[in-house]
């Protein structure tokens, strides 16, 4: 799949200098229209989440909100980091058409791609 | 307390091998420090699909809390029997074609039990599910009660 390609492992690197973030789990999916990418950020919210593109990078940053559990941990898992990732865009993308929404920790971004680069069919005359 | 991860279902080769390096770091936390390390010695940490979760503890309640994003409420399972809370479920995959994608997520059931270290007032279980956090908050009881409820998610 020559999308989205490689992950921006350099620009991820240096936001991490003065911030600990954690990586997603994403998946992307390919349609005919463009790409929708779903990624994991639990204990993230509409508030607390920041998408931008800049040179061409897509940048998924969401800070995970403090959780409300009182009292002293007996047992821990969960990493209470917030998350960070970026992906750099294929051309094709339409990057004024990019939209987002976020649901029960699953941020879903649809990535269409232009409309002159779309497939089509081409009926012989 | 005791809490253990249960997977089985498709267990590859390399998950069972990193298990066993899991094994091999719990048997070394317990030599050095037996109060460490549970994650680590926990058998599967690795495989597929165990959503992580943690227990907090006060004077009056548990708070057992588990990262499941992506998720109905409906597809949720609570149940408290014998001061054992389990949660389980199943998650599936939005993803409507087979072509062209690009998978790091882990879809289908899953299953976690917590012991509770004291016994709880199982009426008064309350839990919530919001930006894809579960989180049960379990009232400590007077006294043990030995009965089998279902929790449903408010």
């Amino acid at each position: 799949m020559n999308i989205l390609s490689q992950e921006h492992l350099k620009s991820a690197h240096q936001a991490t200098e003065h911030t600990a973030y954690v990586a997603p789990y994403v998946d992307i999916e390919s349609t005919d229209s463009g790409y929708v990418l779903r990624a994991e950020m639990p204990g993230v919210n509409r508030d607390s989440i920041e998408i931008t593109v800049e040179d061409g990078n897509l940048v998924l940053v969401g800070q995970r909100q403090p959780l409300s559990a009182g009292g002293e941990p007996l047992h821990r898992e969960t990493r209470q980091l917030s998350y960070r990732r970026v992906y750099e865009l294929d051309p094709s993308i339409d990057t004024n058409k990019i939209s987002a929404r976020i649901e029960q920790g699953i941020l879903s971004v649809n990535l269409p791609k232009a409309e002159s680069l779309k497939s089509r069919r081409i009926t012989l005359e | 307390m005791n809490v253990i991860r249960y997977h089985n279902q498709g267990r590859s080769d390399l998950a069972q091998t990193f298990d066993r390096f899991a094994a091999l770091r719990g048997e070394m936390d317990r030599l050095f420090d037996g109060s460490f390390g549970p994650v680590f010695r926990t058998p599967g940490s690795f495989s597929r699909w165990a959503p992580a979760l943690d227990v907090y503890q006060d004077k009056d309640q548990f708070t057992v809390v588990a990262e499941l994003p992506g998720l109905k409420k409906e597809d949720i399972e609570l149940s408290l029997q014998n001061g054992v809370l389990t949660i389980s479920g199943e998650r599936k995959q939005e993803k409507k074609s087979e072509e062209g994608y690009r998978s790091e997520r882990f879809f289908g059931r899953f299953q976690r039990s917590v012991t509770l270290p004291t016994s709880v007032d199982g009426d008064k279980v309350k839990a919530t599910y919001q930006d894809g956090i579960l989180k049960v908050v379990l009232p400590k009881a007077e006294e043990a009660k030995p009965k089998q409820i279902e929790v449903s998610i408010g």
